[in-house]
């Protein structure tokens, strides 16, 4: 072995096509540029709230490039978690959209200034509201999916979201509900393990060994994987979305990631230091097997840090909402 | 006459055959059961869930969202307690997502008192559910109207919550069912499931028509001009009966049915109270931030100068719940002497 090998879990080699391989990492610096951007403008007061998925690109970004996206029952519909700007990205979503709900703009594509960062809302991409309290999303998730089943075709159902909000009774319905022996459904469960609560670690609270472990009592296929590393996670979603694309079964996901800025701006959105880097990791790991440059690298999140400034300024001149749109879609026929 | 179960069940039908709903569903609503109450029989699109009314709630926005149309049923309104940050996920879904999002869904629970449920199956849930912006509520006294509010509820963009007075559940309507045929035994013949082995079992439903009663247009009852009475669901025949009574001691009273009470019937409200300057609110939830004192609020703040008498309330008391014997429960929530009492008292009360 004449490389050193600076990382013990990351050292079997890429065993993804460079091609590839550079558009994960295109996707990762860019998801990373945002976050740090968003970060900023709520530290320079142009936002009131900051809660986002840094730290979570290796996983996150896969993840949106094998959803198979579109609108209506025979795609991907995602009922996201609010760290994932990676996965929003990994689909063609332009990230001025993210600066724009953080700065609360009328413009704001997602909620019109209403909702927070990371609340994304796509119907035209399946894209399910992110909503505030935890974990919901899991008792909501199998009602697209049961659509989906009936229907046919290939599209799947995918709900994300944290490990501490698997103690609420939402997390338990989507496993009942996933695997009714009348009615087992087309769903990719997964749960983003960074080991948190807000300030609350999971060794204080989860009896079981691994959250997947709960999946198993179901009979669901479940997996714990370490989302720190793209590859891995690629790989591993690949397989998933496979089962779950043709078996029309549950399939379960423990991603293993980071939190590298703490819970949100309520925690401070600083830098945590002792948490593994999975872009830094991954940079690494491409330049060792001589797939980028030092150089290459650098000169990609240079550009990407340039446009979210740009977007940035362009943002911080867009109008608020008006006070009287606050009585527009309370209900539907407001369209 | 249809009963009101039977008038559930047949807008049921209609919906699935004419109006795309796709599931109708909930704990004991398929077969062999179709529902606590039977309004679930014999319909096509049923099926039974697990017992858990927040995966109930959930799936029903879920399949609302993936393009499907859900009637989702809680078992009593007692049990939806549990979903209540659900309900507001789905009333604020459109406004919150900037009208990216809509959710054509329907939330069908039985409320109220008259069935001697004891302290968690007679209790309201109008206050708390008028509370929920987003949603529009509604809940019928009659067959016929809940025949025609439910067709309207399958129809809308919009989350629905479709209350039904429990205690009104069985009574015969004096209206007939568009479709319905006129021997009640052969209605019941033709869609009341057997009792007994149900497996062979298929409903023949009869010929029915469309029928919607439009969201947010109250019934008159009954005309009068001394005396304006408000109400629905249960206590809305208690009502009407109350104004026919006091007719024969010379008490002239208007009855409304408000039917929708979100969006709701202002404008008849209004024109009544102008009209008779009396007014009386009447529903059976607990009494502390009543929905009939939101009508209060509004007819003291716009309609104080047209009033002859403070508007009244009369509704169930503010205890934790309803006891199940006989006296408990007729103490706890308005019975006809009270209302009966309560209008003459309003009649004759003088500036
Ligand atoms: C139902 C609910 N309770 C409490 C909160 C406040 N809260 C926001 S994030 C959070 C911690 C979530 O941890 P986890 O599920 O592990 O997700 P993570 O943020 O770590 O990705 C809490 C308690 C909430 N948003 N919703």
């Amino acid at each position: 072995m004449s490389r050193p090998r600076l990382i013990k879990e990351a050292s079997a080699p890429l065993q993804l096509e460079k091609e590839l391989l550079l558009r994960i990492h295109d996707l990762m610096v860019k998801t990373r540029a945002l976050e740090e951007r968003l970060i900023q403008m709520y530290k320079q007061g142009h936002g009131y709230f900051w809660i986002g998925g840094p730290g979570e690109e290796a996983f996150n970004v896969p993840l949106g490039m094998l959803m198979k996206v579109g609108q209506g029952p025979d795609y991907d519909y995602l009922h996201a978690h609010y760290r994932q700007s990676g996965t929003i990205l990994a689909f063609g979503e332009e990230p001025i959209g993210a600066l724009r709900q953080m700065k609360n703009t009328a413009t704001d594509p997602y909620s019109g200034g209403r909702n927070f960062a990371g609340h994304f809302s796509l119907k035209k991409y399946n894209v399910a509201p992110v909503s505030s309290p935890i974990e919901v999303q899991y008792a909501v998730a199998p009602g697209t999916a049961m659509v989906q089943k009936r229907h046919g075709g290939d599209g799947i159902t995918i709900v994300t979201g944290g490990d501490a909000g698997t103690a609420e009774g939402d997390f338990a319905s989507c496993l009942v509900w996933s695997t009714r022996p009348a009615n087992p459904l087309p769903i990719l469960i997964i749960v983003t393990n960074n080991k948190w609560g807000i300030s609350t670690a999971g060794d204080d609270q989860h009896g079981e060994k691994h959250i997947a472990d709960r999946a198993k009592a179901f009979g669901i296929p479940a997996k714990t994987i370490n989302g720190n590393d793209p590859i891995e996670s690629y790989n591993e979603l690949k397989t998933a979305m496979e089962y779950v694309r043709k078996e029309r079964k549950p399939y379960f996901i423990e991603a293993m990631v980071s939190r590298l800025y703490g819970h949100s701006s309520a925690s401070g959105a600083n830098l945590v230091g002792n948490e593994v880097d999975c872009l830094k990791q991954f940079e690494e790991r491409l330049e060792q097997e001589g797939h980028m440059t030092r150089q290459q690298m650098d000169e990609l999140r240079n550009r990407y840090t340039e446009d979210m400034a740009a977007a940035a300024r362009q943002v911080r001149d867009e109008p608020q909402p008006s006070p009287d749109s606050i009585w527009k879609h309370i209900y539907a026929e407001d369209k | 006459m249809a009963n009101m179960a039977q008038a559930i069940r047949m807008a049921l039908h209609y919906a699935e055959e004419n109006l795309g709903v796709t599931d109708i569903f909930g704990e004991d609503v398929g077969m062999p059961l179709g529902g606590v109450f039977t309004c679930t029989q014999g319909l096509k699109t049923t099926w039974n869930s697990p017992l858990d009314e927040r995966g109930i709630i959930g799936a029903a926005m879920g399949i609302a969202m993936g393009g499907g149309r859900p009637v989702a049923e809680i078992q009593f309104c007692d049990y939806v307690y549990n979903t209540i940050d659900l309900l507001k996920l789905a009333g604020n879904t459109c406004w919150s997502t900037n009208g990216d999002w809509n959710m054509p869904m329907v939330v069908r629970t039985p409320v109220g008192s008259g069935i001697r449920g004891s302290i968690y199956h007679s209790h309201s849930f109008d206050a708390t559910m008028t509370h929920i912006p987003g949603w529009k509520v509604v809940m019928p006294s009659t067959p016929l109207d809940a025949y025609g509010l439910l067709i309207t509820a399958c129809k809308e963009q919009n989350p629905v919550m479709f209350l039904e007075p429990k205690a009104l559940l069985r009574v015969k309507g004096e209206e007939r069912i568009p479709g319905e045929p006129d021997d009640d035994r052969q209605l019941s013949k033709m869609i009341d499931a057997p009792l007994g082995d149900r497996t062979q079992w298929k409903a023949q439903w009869p010929a029915l028509q469309e029928y919607a009663v439009p969201f947010g247009k109250g019934k008159l009852v009954r005309e009068g001009n001394q005396v304006t009475v408000v109400s629905y669901g249960r206590t809305l025949p208690l009502c009407a009966k109350a104004a026919a009574t006091l007719a024969d001691e010379g008490i002239s009273t208007e009855v409304i049915d408000l039917r929708s009470l979100w969006p709701y019937d202002w404008e008849m409200i209004k024109a009544s109270v102008q009209k008779t300057g009396r007014v009386l609110f009447v529903n059976e939830d607990t009494e502390v931030t009543n929905f009939g004192e939101h009508l209060m609020r509004r007819t003291v703040e716009e309609l104080f100068y047209s009033l002859l008498a403070a508007p009244k309330l009369l509704a169930g008391k503010f205890i934790p719940g309803i006891g199940l014997a006989d006296s408990l429960e007729m103490a706890s929530v308005p019975q006809q002497n009270d209302i009966t009492d309560a209008i003459r008292k309003l009649a004759a009360e003088q500036p």
